[in-house]
């Protein structure tokens, strides 16, 4: 418990990238991972330069290497998909190590691990400057849709409490001397589930009165401003817009 | 519960219901509205189960009250109507003189500060600050006067340097110190807290007691913590079987054993009123 969920993606910390406001890094990393998937998978030293552009973003908010990298793992299970990809291809095929490969496979491979590989990292810097709240705030300004936004910062304030809840749920069956170990276990353990689903939705009804109490008429107030002025839009803007140099520039040399 | 009515206490030394206003009523040309008046108010849940037969109650301005009674008297439900989360099947609640109806809900609920038994359910916001901006920021207050109302009510309960924090890196006594700044920072002219003493630890619960004892407002407390309420109110009131069962001086209600125990009210083993 205790730190959590908040503090394991995000480092904090007082850069030029840290200081942005957030919905201003939420559209740059949009619009970067727009221009990168717009790249045709042949350009790869267009994808190089997008790689250079993150890691310099990387050093101008002090993430070390190490940090990101470790973040990345979310991506194994897409890494594990694509590396599938070039023997289950159909078409022409190659042999490399002995092994027949789908070419046709193999450019698909690339395409997915390249594009996703910048998406994610992307991602994480985003994450690593940006605290959680900050982000749902930007998401707000952003006019994204205010229900979403509620749902997402709810999921945020009560993934501990009800993770706890479960923890609770778990000792509890623990002290009877129930220990989960084969098929046989799983419908206690789905019965666990349903309750603390059913705890979580009257935690639901009792939160909304909680907030009905304060004035609560389906709109969450504005709290804290966080507006931007152009210079920082403009700041944030040099993502992808130094991305989307990249490409048109190679269209001309293409 | 089989039949309300006759759990009314049969006797007792303390005035039964009253319709009138157990104390003086203010000196001075310009009569004070009661902080809270309910009259004759009944309510029955959807599915039948009838939870009030008929409440009255008066509270003056600037007193404490406590709401004592056992569980499943129909405490919470009564809370529930004081700021018209349910509406009364009959009888009237008005809050400093404005009755609780549609048109006045907002109003009556910026009226009316309600402190939840669980604080986890109260602080839903992602920090303090949020959390305490949450009233008064739907009640249209922004800017410079909303951060003053969120440090005010912190610093009233002495809160303010977890400002920047998230709730639920808060101890069980902060959280529950925190969800009573949340309503002060409405500016309410009653606090009602249900169960304030739950859960917390002897230090705590008399920390709370000290910031309750000092905050100027009008306080009903629903607790079935006597001593407790014996520390805070001079005036309690029985709520048993939907009724109000009694209603006078906390100590001489504490002191008559025959009616506690008429409503499964016990002062803690070893306790006697000092």
């Amino acid at each position: 418990m205790g730190a959590g969920h908040a503090s394991r993606l995000h480092r904090p910390g007082d850069t030029l990238v840290h200081r942005l406001p957030p919905q201003c890094k939420l559209v740059a990393v949009a619009g970067f991972a727009l221009v990168v998937v717009a790249t045709p998978r042949e350009w790869f030293w267009a994808f190089g330069l997008y790689a250079l552009l993150l890691a310099l973003v990387a050093v101008l908010a002090r993430v070390p290497a190490g940090f990101v990298l470790r973040r990345m793992v979310v991506e194994v299970p897409f890494v594990a998909f694509a590396l599938a990809i070039p023997f289950i291809g159909t078409g022409e095929r190659t042999t490399f190590m002995g092994l027949s490969l789908s070419v046709a496979g193999l450019w698909a491979a690339w395409n997915i691990l390249a594009k996703a590989t910048l998406g994610v990292a992307a991602s994480v810097l985003l994450a690593a400057t940006t605290e959680p709240r900050m982000m749902l705030l930007g998401a707000q300004r952003l006019r994204l849709p205010p229900l979403l936004v509620q749902i997402a910062m709810f999921m945020l304030r009560y993934l501990d409490v009800i993770l706890d809840e479960m923890r609770r749920m778990r000792v509890a069956r623990e002290s009877r001397g129930f220990v989960a170990r084969d098929v046989r276990h799983i419908p206690v353990i789905a019965r666990s589930a349903g309750a603390l689903f059913i705890r979580s939705y009257e935690r639901g009804e009792r939160v909304h009165l909680a907030m009905l109490s304060r004035g609560y008429t389906g709109s969450m107030p504005m709290i804290q401003d966080v507006s931007a002025v152009s210079r920082q839009w403009l700041a944030a803007g040099m993502l992808p817009g130094a991305a989307l140099a990249v490409l048109l520039g190679s269209w001309g040399i293409t | 519960m089989s039949s309300p009515w006759s759990s009314a206490p049969s006797s007792s030394s303390v005035s039964s219901v009253s319709s009138s206003s157990p104390l003086p009523s203010p000196s001075g040309p310009v009569p004070v509205p009661p902080s809270l008046e309910v009259s004759r108010l009944a309510y029955a849940y959807p599915d039948g189960t009838q939870a009030l037969f008929g409440v009255d109650l008066r509270v003056e301005r600037g007193e404490r009250v406590a709401l004592l009674g056992p569980n499943g008297a129909g405490k919470t439900t009564l809370v529930m109507h004081l700021n018209g989360i349910l509406t009364a099947g009959h009888g009237t609640v008005s809050v400093a003189g404005l009755p609780v109806g549609k048109g006045t809900l907002a109003e009556i609920r910026r009226r009316v500060g309600l402190v939840f038994q669980d604080p986890d359910d109260q602080l839903f916001m992602p920090t303090v600050r949020d959390d305490v901006a949450f009233g008064p920021a739907n009640a249209g207050v922004t800017g410079q006067e909303l951060e003053r109302r969120v440090r005010d009510a912190l610093e009233r309960v002495g809160m303010l340097e977890t400002i920047d924090r998230p709730p639920h890196h808060l101890s069980f006594g902060q959280r529950r110190r925190v969800a009573v700044a949340t309503v002060l920072a409405m500016e309410p002219e009653i606090l009602v807290l249900d169960e304030p003493s739950s859960n917390l630890d002897p230090a705590s619960r008399r920390e709370l007691a000290e910031i309750l004892r000092g905050l100027d407002v009008t306080v009903l407390m629903v607790t079935h913590d006597l001593p407790y309420a014996l520390e805070l109110c001079e005036r309690s009131l029985i709520l048993s079987g939907g009724v109000i069962a009694a209603d006078g001086p906390t100590r001489e209600i504490l002191t008559d054993a025959a009616l506690l125990a008429a409503h499964r009210l016990e002062l803690p083993y070893g306790f006697a009123p000092p």
